[in-house]
This record gives C-alpha cells, structure tokens and sequence, in this order.
C-alpha cells in the first residue's frame, strides 16, 4: 500500500475494501487520517497519514527570542498546555543555568499536576465516548473548567496557557488561585470516585477494553514508548522519578503501573495517576506555607523582563529590559536536552544553541507522534471498535503528533 | 360494516397515530432533558417555557434543511429506506388494547384498532419489517460506514428476533392464545404475567433495546466507529425520519412490553374505581395508567441510554446466540414442564 491517501476501490474483483478513517471522522478526535484495509469489520492493514496540521513548529523556533517560543509549545499538547510551557522554560534555564527558588519550583508543579489532571480527565472520558457512554465524560468536562479557571487565576488565559516565564512566573499566585486549588482538592475526588464508579466494574466497559491493543514491554521499548501507556505495559519508568526536575524528589508519590498494556490498563493507570497528581498537588501546598513568601521567580535579571513600572523609574531595569528585548546578551555555546512527564509521556526539548537570542535549532521530543508509530502495525487483525478505542486511549493529540 | 363503525375506527386510527406521533416527538425532548439531567446541565430550554416546543423547532429545522442526496446513490431506494422505516414504526401500534371498552350511549368503544386473534404475530411481523427501512436506506446511500451500519443493522435484529420470539412462545404457554386484547384481560387486576414469566420478560426486555437500536445496541448508528452509520448520507427529513423511526419504535416497543408483561391498562384495585367513576371515566384512567406503564418503560431506555458503553459487534452476537437464546428456550422448557404439572395436580 502506498503511503498517501487512497479514496476509492479501483478492483471490482477485491475481497476486501479500503476504509478511509479520517481525515474528519468523530473518533479521530483531531486531523488525521487512517487507510485500512478492512475485512468487513476485521482490519487487515492500516497506513496512518500524519501531518495535517503541521505548523513548522520547530523552524519557527529558529527564528524567534527564547521566551517567545513559549506561545508555540502551547499549541502542541493543548490539553495540557501549561506542562509543555514549563518544560521550555525548564530547557532554558538549564542552558543558562538558572537555579530557580524552591517555591518556584513547588509553583510549577502545582500547575503542572493540575495540567496532568486536565489531560487525563480529557483522555478517560473521551474513551468513555468512545465506548458509548457519554455520561462520564461530561462529568469530568465540568472539573477541567475548574481547573481552567485556576489557570485563569494564574496567568489569564485557559486553553493556550503561555504561563510563566523563563526563571519563574510572570507574577506571583493571588490569593484567589489558591482557594480555588484548595476548593478543588476538596471537590474532585467525589467526582473521580464518581466517574470511577461508571466504569471501572462496568462489564460492559471491561469487555470493550480489557485485551484490546494489548502490548508486551519489550515491543513498547522498542517503538520508544513513554507515559502512561508504558506504564500500562508494566514499565515503571517516569521522568518525575527517573530523572527529577523542578523539585519532584522532595514529593512523595506512587507510579502506577500495569501489567497487560490493553486499553483497560492505560485506562486504570490514568486514573490512578490522577490520584498520584493531586496528592503531590497537597504536598506542594504544604511545603509551599514553609517556603519565604512572595518569590516567584528567579533572580536572574539579564533574562527575565522586569515590571513596566520598573522600567520606566529605574536605570537598571530600563538597560535590562532593552538587552533582553533586543537579544543583546550572550547566552552558552551548547546544547541540552531537557525531559519532563507530559500528559502522554516523556515530552523532551532537545536544544542546540549557537550563542544568539533563539536556538540554532530546537527539536520537540512529542510523545503523541513517536507513541502513535505503532498505531497502524498495530491495528491489523483488530476489530475496527476495537482500533478505534486503541486510538483514544493512545491520547493522540493531533497538535502534539504534527507540531 | 356500518358507516359508524368505520368512522369510530377512522377517528380512532388518526388519535392513535397523532398520539403516537406527539409522544415520540416529544421522547426526542426528554430524552435530552434527561440526558442533560444525568449529565449535570439543563437540557434545551430556550423554545418556549421549559424548552417545551423544541420538538417542534427540531421538526420545522429538518423541514427547512436541504436535501442532500448522494451523486452515486440509488435514489428511488434513498428516500424509500426512510420512508418505510417510518411507515413499519407508525403501524406497529394498530394491535394494543389502549385501555377497556367505553359503552356510550348503549353503544360499546373499543379502544383498540385491530383486535386481530394473531396480535403478537403481528407486532412481529412489523418489527421485522422495520429492519428493511435501515438496510435499504443503508445501502443506497452508497457509502462504506452506512453499508457497515446498514449489515449490523441486519444481522443483529435477525439474531434478537430469535430469543424475543422463543421468550413469547413461553408467554404464550401461559396465555393460551395470540389476541393482545385477551392476554390483557387475563392480567385482570394485578394478575400480570411479569410474575408468571419473569425470565422471559428480561429477554423480551434485552432484546426490544436491541430491536429499537438503543444503546446498549446501538451499533448500526454508533458514532464513533461508523460516523453516523446507516444514516451517514442522510440530512434534512429524511434524516429526521430515521430518528423519528426510532423513537416511534421505542414508543411500540414499550407499549407491547406493557401490554403483554405489565398487565396493559390493568391495575390493582381497577374494578373498585371503575365502579367508582363510571363507564367513561374508568377507562380513561385505565389508559392513563397504561400511558404511565409507557414512560416509565421509556424512561428506562433513555437512563440506560445515557449510562452503560456499548457492546462490540462480536460481544452482541455472544450475547444474542450463546446467552440469551438457551436462556429462551431454557425458559420455554421450565415453563412447559411446570404448566403441565400445575395442569395435572391441581
């Protein structure tokens, strides 16, 4: 089979007929498309074509100031759009080696586990949809606006966050923010239990799902899987405690991990990652009360943009704020490689820096575009609902799997 | 036959057939009132008080909308399949007794169009017939996922048929005969057969799910896999009527499970008020407690609907041929062996 889109079947004589799944078609939950070969509802191949909303993400980058590429990895995940905005801002500070304040770093892990709630609530209730049942995902749509509206406290904006900045956050969280962390601490788990309750024992859920899209470790290794669909395969390899960032080593938390790597398992690991988030999200708050009030970024003057008020009254600022606009200073001759525990895996920024104001070149490690490789291979010899629920608990976003 | 028989019958036929057009019109706005219920939101409440003339706002959409029909499509067969799933949907309620005769004047009303003495054959045959609208529509709209909706649309009504007919026949050996009329007269008072046959009213239940094409069995639409399913191509009234079809049939499909499991227009305690309020009022209680049977049944389709994920169309065959028919005929052998012995020693 060729690998670009096939509309019609030409053989009249053919046992079997071409299926085009996608571009736009409900389950793809996003822009891309699927050939299969199908054997009635037996899929016999599959080609995936990717690359409909390509942005050229990563030439972009080449072209613009380090603090304005923050806004381009917004529109990757965008479900979870505030882990990706600290994993850059994370990849620079190691370029220049910034040390950020521990309350910095409890800050951003609030953010991000609230981001990594967001993200799961979004991929479990979608697999809900997937398999008939509506109900849940609704459920849950009405807590991600919770978790909305602390992003809204915190940086103004909901779905592409842009929040914090290199060295910090823009501005420290008001008052208001933590309340309604609080409130949602109080307030989701009933809910989660709720939802929990839909479909965990749900027979008819656990047939759908369980041995469906079933993965053994070494194959998920192999096709460099990372996240919770690795987890499910029964690998406990997490950034957060293999390779701890922003603080994570002072949290204490579980890794869930499964043992058959079916869709029943990615879907359990998920929920269970929920639980894991928000008990590091407790934890940040209480160690957050021992920490020196009112830091919230580092002090790095040379990058991070002082306040207008500043810049206008003060000689300091005013040269600080013109280098910084202009790319007047030097940054290291290197390149890192920085990784943090996105929504579907290991998310990594992979950073070459010839000394100017944006990187010589900057790769994205998106897991939704190497854990989908495996997708086709995958579905032949699948149901077609079964292929179907293999995609949405892959959680492929198709903003992440295109960039 | 008398003019006034025939004009009794034609005013009766046109009530039954706009009451079984309201009711399924306004199904599609509980169903959404009870889906936002169950979901945390309102539902539509924008046309008129509480969202109350939104089925009307939806017809008169459907009306207004273009009809798109396919270049490739066979086009006689593209507007039959709807039209036919429709029409097999409206008749199908020609047999229920809607409540106890009304003597008027001297003169007696039955409140049944038909009471045919092959009731129940005939509600199946209708049923059957319904599969026909799906798999024509289906297939003419010349599209892989209507084709794939319109095949399970087939194959799973044939497979459902067969235990809903086995668990009648197990009804039927309680019974003793065919006419709906009658099975409602012997569930005089509280005498329902659910009590008589209640294994065989689960599979009756299961199965009618699976007939009306309602989630847990709604794999012929199922938007997920198969975008819209058999109705993919379909827009504008066309469209509608294959919706309307659905909810007509679950309209039917309550309305038989309450006639022939819950006692119809039977309740406990009927005889003490029809003497209470006479020869006319009596009976339109009757029918209101009938019409109370039907929500209730079609209340429980739309709360399931919007609970439980749907099968794989392998799982549904499990479920239809391994489960449910030795399930049926299991039934039938008990039921058998005890009405015999019942017949024999007492």
């Amino acid at each position: 089979m060729n690998n670009y889109p096939v509309y019609t079947d030409n053989d009249p004589q053919k046992e079997t007929i071409t299926l085009n799944l996608g571009p736009t078609h409900p389950a793809t939950h996003g822009v891309f498309q699927n050939v299969l070969e199908m054997d009635g509802e037996r899929i016999i191949s599959g080609v995936s074509t990717i690359g409909y909303i390509h942005r050229a993400f990563e030439k972009i980058a080449e072209h613009r100031p380090f603090y304005q590429i923050t806004p381009l990895t917004d529109r990757m995940n965008y479900c979870s759009s505030p882990i990706n905005n600290m994993g850059w801002h994370m990849t620079v500070e190691k370029l220049l080696n910034i040390e950020t304040p521990k309350r910095v770093d409890y800050l951003r892990v609030i953010i991000m586990e609230l981001a990594r709630i967001s993200d799961h609530l979004i991929c479990n209730g979608i697999l809900g949809v997937d398999t008939g049942a509506f109900t849940g995902f609704l459920w849950l749509m009405e807590e991600r606006e919770h978790i909305y509206e602390i992003y809204e406290e915190v940086c103004g904006a909901r779905l592409t966050t842009n929040i914090g900045r290199i060295g910090g956050f823009e501005r420290d969280f008001n008052e208001i923010a933590f309340a309604k962390i609080k409130k949602f601490l109080i307030k989701f788990p009933p809910i989660l239990k709720e939802f929990e309750k839909l479909f965990n024992r749900n027979r008819i859920f656990i047939e759908r799902t369980s041995g469906v899209g079933a993965v053994d470790p070494e194959t998920a290794l192999n096709y460099s899987w990372s996240g919770p669909i690795l987890r499910a395969t029964g690998v406990d390899y997490d950034v957060r405690a293999n390779e701890p960032y922003s603080s994570y080593e002072d949290f204490d938390f579980d890794i869930p991990v499964g043992n058959s790597g079916d869709v029943y398992d990615r879907y359990i690991i998920r929920n269970e990652e929920m639980w894991q988030s928000l008990r590091i999200i407790e934890q940040a708050l209480q160690k957050i009360e021992k920490e020196p009030q009112g830091v919230f970024h580092a002090d790095v003057p040379e990058f991070y943009l002082p306040p207008k008020e500043e810049v206008y009254n003060n000689m300091e600022a005013l040269i600080y704020h013109f280098k910084i606009v202009m790319g007047e200073i030097d940054t290291p001759k290197t390149e890192v490689y920085h990784a943090v525990e996105g929504g579907n895996g290991e998310l990594g920024f992979y950073l070459v820096n010839d000394g100017g104001r944006s990187p010589y070149r900057l790769h994205f490690r998106r897991p939704s575009f190497i854990n989908y490789q495996m997708y086709a291979p995958m579905s032949a010899g699948m149901l077609l609902s079964d292929a179907i629920l293999n995609m949405s608990s892959l959680n492929v976003i198709a903003g992440e799997l295109d960039a | 036959m008398e003019l006034a028989f025939v004009l009794e019958k034609f005013i009766l036929i046109t009530v039954i057939f706009l009451v079984s057009l309201g009711v399924a019109a306004y199904s599609t706005l509980a169903e959404r009132k009870i889906a936002g219920y169950l979901q945390d939101r309102v539902g539509p409440n924008r046309a008129g008080p509480g969202g109350m003339f939104q089925p009307l706002a939806d017809g008169l959409k459907m009306f207004m909308k273009e009809e798109i029909i396919p270049t490739d499509s066979n086009k006689f067969l593209f507007i039959a399949g709807p039209s036919l799933a429709l029409l097999t949907a409206c008749i199908g309620s020609a047999v229920i007794p809607w409540g106890p005769n009304i003597i008027l004047g001297g003169k007696t009303i039955a409140l049944q169009v038909a009471d045919i003495n092959v009731g129940v054959l005939y509600i199946f045959g209708v049923v059957s017939l319904g599969v026909y609208g799906l798999m024509i529509g289906g297939w003419a709209s010349n599209n892989k996922f209507s084709l794939m909706g319109a095949v399970r649309a087939a194959s799973q009504s044939i497979s459902y048929e067969i235990p809903m007919g086995l668990s009648l026949i197990a009804l039927l050996l309680v019974t003793n005969t065919l006419s709906l009329k009658e099975i409602v007269e012997q569930q005089h008072g509280g005498n329902w057969n659910i009590i008589y046959q209640p294994l065989g009213f689960i599979i009756f239940l299961v199965c009618s799910f699976a007939e009306t094409n309602r989630t847990p069995f709604d794999l012929p639409e199922c938007e997920t896999e198969l975008v819209g399913g058999y109705h993919t191509e379909y827009s504008g009234f066309k469209m509608g009527a294959f919706m309307f079809a659905e909810y007509l049939n679950m309209f039917v499909a309550s309305a038989v499970m309450s006639t022939l499991y819950f006692g119809g227009y039977n309740y406990p305690g009927i005889d003490w008020v029809s003497n209470l309020v006479g020869p006319i009022i009596g009976p339109l209680i009757a029918m209101a407690v009938l019409f109370a049977k039907i929500f209730a049944f079609i209340f429980f389709f739309m709360w399931v609907r919007w609970t439980v994920p749907r099968f794989r169309y392998d799982q549904l065959m499990n479920l239809g041929w391994k489960v449910l028919i030795p399930l049926a005929i299991a039934n039938i052998v008990i039921s058998g062996i005890v009405i015999t012995v019942y017949d024999k020693f007492f």
